[in-house]
């Protein structure tokens, strides 16, 4: 066992855990917070996918004990039902899931896309490596594919995400 | 997953000599291919050794013009870097091809360079593998290959080297920098960095016990055109099942790496000679030695083909 | 409620309510991650311990000892089952292959034990240190060595083996032009995102378990036969389900193992099949082989259709029947369909998306191409040459409703069909070969009891509750909207509680039947409490009208809130359906349309456009059976360009059993798609007049894709899934 200590959604927590405890894990099963979904448990799906420190990654390829002093958003933590997160809220208006397993995934990914967009990062589709990244249509499903939606409701995502995308830009 | 025990490294030198004095120790960093492995129990070690705060995740420029990668410095981090994009735009390709953003934001350098192949009978616990369990058989031969190798294979091992990372920087010429267990420094040609897999598949690279990669160089920028084409099933977040990473310079001289195809990254300098008489000659010399099974004999000429539509484009 | 004639006007004609575009009500849950899906039930009973499944290591053969004690010293293990120590099981009347198995293995990863331990980290340390060791056995795990050897299946859920009019084989022998062709399909995997999981509690000899399942009935019913225990000590939970496709249609091993696992802890248990897992402990969609044959006149007419399939599964597994479409698509004199069984040692074959037909029409469709091309003639003319509106083996028998005509000029004229060169290869735009392809959609309109019961209560709030499931359908909604428009009352008047074994027993969500027939049950059950209301307050129940939470008769008028009373007032009733299946036939039709992209360097397919045509009776919910089409193309896509489990005959396993190597679509495989429903009701469906569209979406698709490709390279590929090696050899040279 191990202690370990970080913030989620602007909580602290202190946890002694089995050093095998990932992350995902540890929020779903020793903080409950089950927002975070387990579709693989190997990086295969994005269902798990959290943002730490400002970086979107899968909680299920990080042990917790890793964690120690990090700031850890989940999708508990972008909105609630009664106040939904301008994604969370876009998600519903296009009906950008179907059976909402990883709908939680895609959301927390879809947020830190926009940031990494803004941020400059390029992607596999970015035309020219040294021109300002422009968020495209292409560029989104690029960026979005390690998020698997087996309902298929990638098109609806897509116009979801262009909305906030536009809105915010 | 095997319990196991864990600390955190103070030094690069600390870190490589716990490793070598602790018994079934390992380095965690990005964790994302490591901590897949243990799940399965196909990696079973006693204690993790985690590096992440290690201060090796800068970018600096080396004195001859070249760049130093810090072993820390995640993928995004590495292809977003603007000298990256820059001068060695084949390694941001690379990058951006692998993988998935969120995968990518952990993976590291070093990690990446050390990844294990994703040969199915690998990640199966209860079929023969040469890799996994030495001695005990090699179940994709004559099994379901159509991912793996088709040239520098054995009979012990046809598995594939899955990073596209690797192949950019072996075209870059790239260099491993380590620290021994002794504390002792050293440096890796990339080409010397990862092996065929002869009789013993399940030694991967030429790095001992205990070694630490703490950086990798890029000599100084070459030039040329660059690109890294991946080619897959799937348009995003799926294996190679070819690759090339090509530099063109304008007078067609170059040089080429394959991804996909071979145990390591695949490149025959020899074989570069041949550019200016096209991707059929070229993949000739690379090729010259290729066993593939009927599932991946397609990767020839595909690797053909691809190397020629690259070369077509780098030469407008 | 019986449904014996075609539906008149009703309530739900109004279209108040019903009809409309209407965002999914528990997509605030959905968005929020707080919809509680079976594995994340913390609230639902304390100490709940973890179990880990391992599965068969060999793909047939028997187990000669499994040791234990290493496993039982592990730390936290609270206890280990196996077939051994679980006690005399029986098997579920849906199952083939037991889902504990021991000491005869009948596939590969089939369950062997479970692992309880205090924490998950723990259980599945210790599941590695059970040592079992095996006698492997010699299995049939080839299909197209099985055919030799197979045999007429037992007429089952999808029609008799054999079915012939006419005299097929004179005619097809004399038609002038011909087409004979084989062609493949692969096995492949539902790898719906969330993995089997359940929570069991036993409370004496009361047995609860939360999980996902699509038929709760059957589940619940299949449990108790497999435990030996009356089916009403059992109750299921499933209210939020993470996907299915079929493959949460039955009872599986994580329910069976959480019961037997909590029994022997003493305590709840939790278990989820780990992904590695499922695709071979589970079902999946079975490989098939078929051969098409089709006799036309030079007109295009259709003289001769023959269908023959081959598929394969384990002792008490069906066949796969993917020639059902071919029965009802198309016209023509002589026909002939024949399906037949292979055994095989595989893991069980069952229902996946569209089950035959999403087979049969990957086969078919690039049938009818093929013979387009023979005849020089479009492939959408061709279609429409040879529709029938009559069963083409019961003429006496007609289509309900059948647009598919309409589907296939109206797509035709949006898509740009006239645009499409059809001489293959043409197209290129920069490293592109483009072609375009067409397919007809169609997939069978299933009628199935369903009950539901209905509560008012005296805030006027509207609560349904049904053991119906939501897998991402859409259930939740369109069960609201009926609800709503039936009572009269605004959509945030009503409550639906859905995937409870204590709840009235629906139709279940599978078949594409779940959308009209659970909400046909609701409608019987409001009618019903519509009675009961106008009875009680004394009102003329024919003349009584239910409108902006009023009821009202003549000059009278109560709000619905004061009619409840402080008891409120409850009605409970299922649809239940008389022979209109047997005088109408009732099938739903489409066309899809695909533009494809093939690198001419290294034959890489990506879809560039898709549009799908469909009439399906009502759409209750324009915006969620949009979703179900757009879903059902994006797996279809999957089946045309990756989905393949493979299978290593030595070893008798899918190999590529995990989501890395099993690839389905991502984000970047699927472009936009468009998607356009006809207007029609089906009077003859149900008072809803609705049908299903899950299924209709994917049917067709794939060929749609393999058409596409054709017409890019000039280069048809017959066996699925269509990557790049079937390619690469027969793409013009490059420099």
């Amino acid at each position: 066992m191990t202690k370990v200590s970080f913030d989620v959604n602007g909580d602290t927590h202190q946890l002694e855990l089995d050093t095998r405890t990932t992350l995902l894990d540890a929020l779903r099963e020793h903080l409950h917070l089950t927002g975070t979904k387990k579709g693989c448990d190997h990086g295969q799906c994005g269902a798990c996918t959290v943002i730490v420190d400002g970086r979107r990654i899968n909680s299920c390829l990080t042990l917790a004990v890793m964690h120690e002093g990090d700031e850890i958003t989940t999708i508990e933590g972008l909105g609630a039902p009664d106040h939904l997160h301008p994604m969370q809220a876009a998600f519903v208006k296009h009906d950008g899931y179907q059976c909402g397993y990883c709908t939680p995934g895609q959301i927390c990914s879809a947020v830190a896309v926009l940031d990494e967009v803004r941020s400059g990062i390029p992607s596999h589709v970015t035309a020219d490596l040294t021109a300002p990244v422009r968020l495209t249509n292409a560029e989104l499903r690029e960026r979005m594919s390690g998020n698997i939606c087996r309902c298929g409701a990638y098109s609806n995502i897509a116009d979801a995400i262009g909305e906030v995308a536009g809105r915010s830009a | 997953m095997r319990a196991f025990s864990y600390t955190r490294a103070q030094s690069p030198a600390e870190a490589a000599s716990a490793a070598a004095h602790t018994d079934n120790a390992k380095f965690i960093a990005g964790g994302t291919n490591l901590l897949d492995l243990m799940k399965l129990e196909i990696e079973t070690p006693a204690h993790l050794i985690d590096v992440n705060g290690l201060a090796l995740d800068r970018i600096e420029e080396t004195p001859d013009g070249g760049l130093r990668i810090g072993a820390l410095v995640r993928n995004t981090d590495l292809a977003a870097n603007e000298r990256v994009r820059r001068d060695y735009a084949v390694l941001s390709r690379a990058l951006l091809a692998g993988a998935s953003g969120q995968l990518r934001n952990k993976a590291t350098t070093a990690g990446n360079l050390l990844q294990r192949t994703r040969c199915p009978y690998f990640y199966d616990t209860n079929l023969p593998c040469n890799k996994r369990k030495p001695g005990s058989g090699c179940a994709a031969i004559g099994g379901a290959s159509r991912q793996h190798a088709v040239v520098g294979v054995s009979e012990a091992c046809i598995a594939t080297h899955p990073s596209d990372m690797a192949v950019a920087m072996r075209a870059l010429d790239a260099t491993v920098e380590t620290v021994r267990p002794d504390g002792a420094a050293r440096t890796i040609p990339i080409a010397e960095l990862h092996r065929l897999p002869g009789d013993s598949p399940e030694i991967e690279t030429t790095l001992q016990p205990g070694e630490l990669i703490t950086a990798v160089t890029l000599p100084k920028p070459v030039g040329g055109t660059q690109a890294y084409r991946k080619v897959r099933d799937r348009a995003s977040y799926a294996f190679a099942l070819v690759s090339v990473a090509a530099i063109v310079q304008p007078d067609g001289t170059g040089r080429v790496a394959l991804g996909g195809v071979a145990h390591k990254p695949w490149r025959v300098e020899a074989a570069e000679a041949e550019l200016p008489r096209g991707a059929k000659a070229v993949t000739a010399r690379l090729f010259a030695d290729a066993k593939p099974t009927q599932d991946n004999a397609f990767k020839l000429p595909l690797a053909e083909r691809t190397l020629a539509a690259v070369l077509r484009e780098a030469r407008g | 409620m019986r449904f014996e004639h075609p539906a008149t006007f009703n309530p739900i004609d109004q279209l108040k309510v019903v009809g409309h575009p209407t965002s999914r009500i528990e997509g605030p849950l959905k968005t929020t991650g707080t919809a509680p899906y079976a594995y994340e039930r913390h609230d639902v009973v304390p100490n709940q311990a973890y179990g880990y499944i391992v599965g068969a290591a060999i793909g047939k053969g028997r187990i000669n000892a499994i040791d234990l004690a290493a496993a039982k010293d592990a730390p936290g293990v609270l206890a280990i089952v196996t077939a051994d120590n679980a006690g005399k099981l029986g098997k579920g009347e849906r199952n083939a292959a037991p889902l504990l198995g021991g000491p005869e293995i009948a596939h590969y990863h089939q369950a062997v034990a479970l692992v309880v331990a205090e924490t998950f980290e723990q259980a599945r340390a210790a599941a590695q240190l059970l040592r079992i060791d095996y006698s492997k056995a010699d299995g049939k795990f080839d299909l197209a060595a099985g055919v030799d050897g197979a045999i007429a299946p037992k007429p089952s859920f999808g029609g008799p083996a054999d079915t012939a009019v006419g005299t097929f084989a004179s005619a097809f022998a004399a038609a002038p032009v011909q087409l004979d062709a084989r062609y493949t399909t692969p096995d492949q995997g539902h790898a719906m995102m969330e993995p089997h999981a359940s929570i069991a509690a036993w409370d004496g000899d009361k047995l609860t378990v939360w999980t996902s399942n699509q038929m709760i009935a059957w589940g619940a019913g299949d449990l108790a036969q497999t435990l030996g225990i009356p089916k009403d000590k059992v109750r299921l939970i499933s209210p939020y389900i993470g996907g299915g496709f079929g493959g949460k249609l039955f009872l599986r091993a994580d329910v069976l193992l959480a019961a037997l696992g909590a029994r022997a802890a003493k305590r709840p248990v939790k278990v989820a099949l780990q992904r590695p897992l499922m695709f071979n402990n589970t079902t999946h969609r079975p490989a098939t082989i078929q051969r098409i044959r089709i006799g036309a006149d030079r007109d295009g007419t259709i003289t001769a259709i023959g269908h023959e399939s081959w598929s394969g599964n384990v002792k008490d597994g069906e066949a796969e029947t993917a020639v059902s479409q071919t029965r009802l698509l198309y016209a023509g004199a002589n026909r002939m369909t024949a399906m037949r069984l292979a055994a095989l040692d595989l893991p069980e074959g069952n229902a996946m998306r569209a089950p035959g037909e999403a087979s049969g029409m990957m086969a078919l469709e690039i049938a009818i191409d093929e013979l387009a091309e023979k005849l020089g003639m479009d492939p959408v003319a061709l279609r429409i040459k040879n529709d029938t509106q009559v069963d083409p083996e019961h003429p006496e028998r007609r289509f309900s409703q059948r647009q598919f005509v309409q589907c296939l000029n109206e797509g035709a004229a949006r898509f740009g069909w006239s645009q499409r060169n059809p001489k293959p290869g043409q197209v290129r735009d920069g490293r592109w070969l483009v072609g375009m392809g067409v397919a007809a959609a169609f997939r069978n309109n299933l009628v199935t009891k369903s009950g539901a019961r209905v509560r008012l209560d005296q805030q006027g709030v509207v609560t349904v509750e049904t053991d119906m499931t939501d897998i991402g359908t859409g259930s939740y909604t369109i069960i609201a909207q009926t609800a709503a428009e039936m009572m009269g009352v605004p959509l945030e008047k009503v409550v639906v509680r859905l995937g409870d074994s204590d709840f009235p027993v629906s139709c279940g969500s599978g078949g594409q039947w779940g959308g009209n027939n659970s909400t046909a049950g609701v409608y019987a059950a409001c009618v019903k409490l519509r009675e009961a209301i106008a009875q009680k307050l004394g009102f003329n129940s024919d003349e009584a009208e239910f409108a902006d939470g009023l009821v009202r008769a003549g000059n009278r008028s109560v709000p619905l809130a004061q009619a409840a009373g402080q008891d409120g007032l409850v009605a409970e009733d299922a649809i239940e359906y008389g022979d209109l299946a047997k005088t109408w036939q009732q099938s739903t039709f489409g066309a899809h349309f695909v533009e494809v992209g093939v690198d001419a360097d290294t034959a890489e397919i990506r879809v560039r456009r898709m549009l799908a045509v469909c009439a399906a009776g009502r759409i209750l919910n324009p915006k969620a059976a949009r979703s179900q089409v757009i879903g059902a193309m994006t797996m279809g896509v999957g089946a045309a360009l990756m989905e393949d489990l493979v299978v290593d005959k030595r070893h008798g396993l899918f190999i590529n059993h995990d989501l890395a190597s099993y690839e389905v679509p991502v984000h970047a495989d699927i472009p936009h798609q468009d998607m356009v429903f006809l207007d029609e009701t089906d009077p003859v469906s149900s008072p809803m007049k609705a049908k299903g569209v899950a299924e209709l979406g994917i049917c067709g698709v794939a060929a749609a894709v393999a058409n596409a490709v054709h017409n890019a390279t000039g280069i048809r590929v017959r066996d699925y899934p269509i990557t790049l090696d079937k390619l690469i050899g027969q793409l013009p040279e490059v420099g």
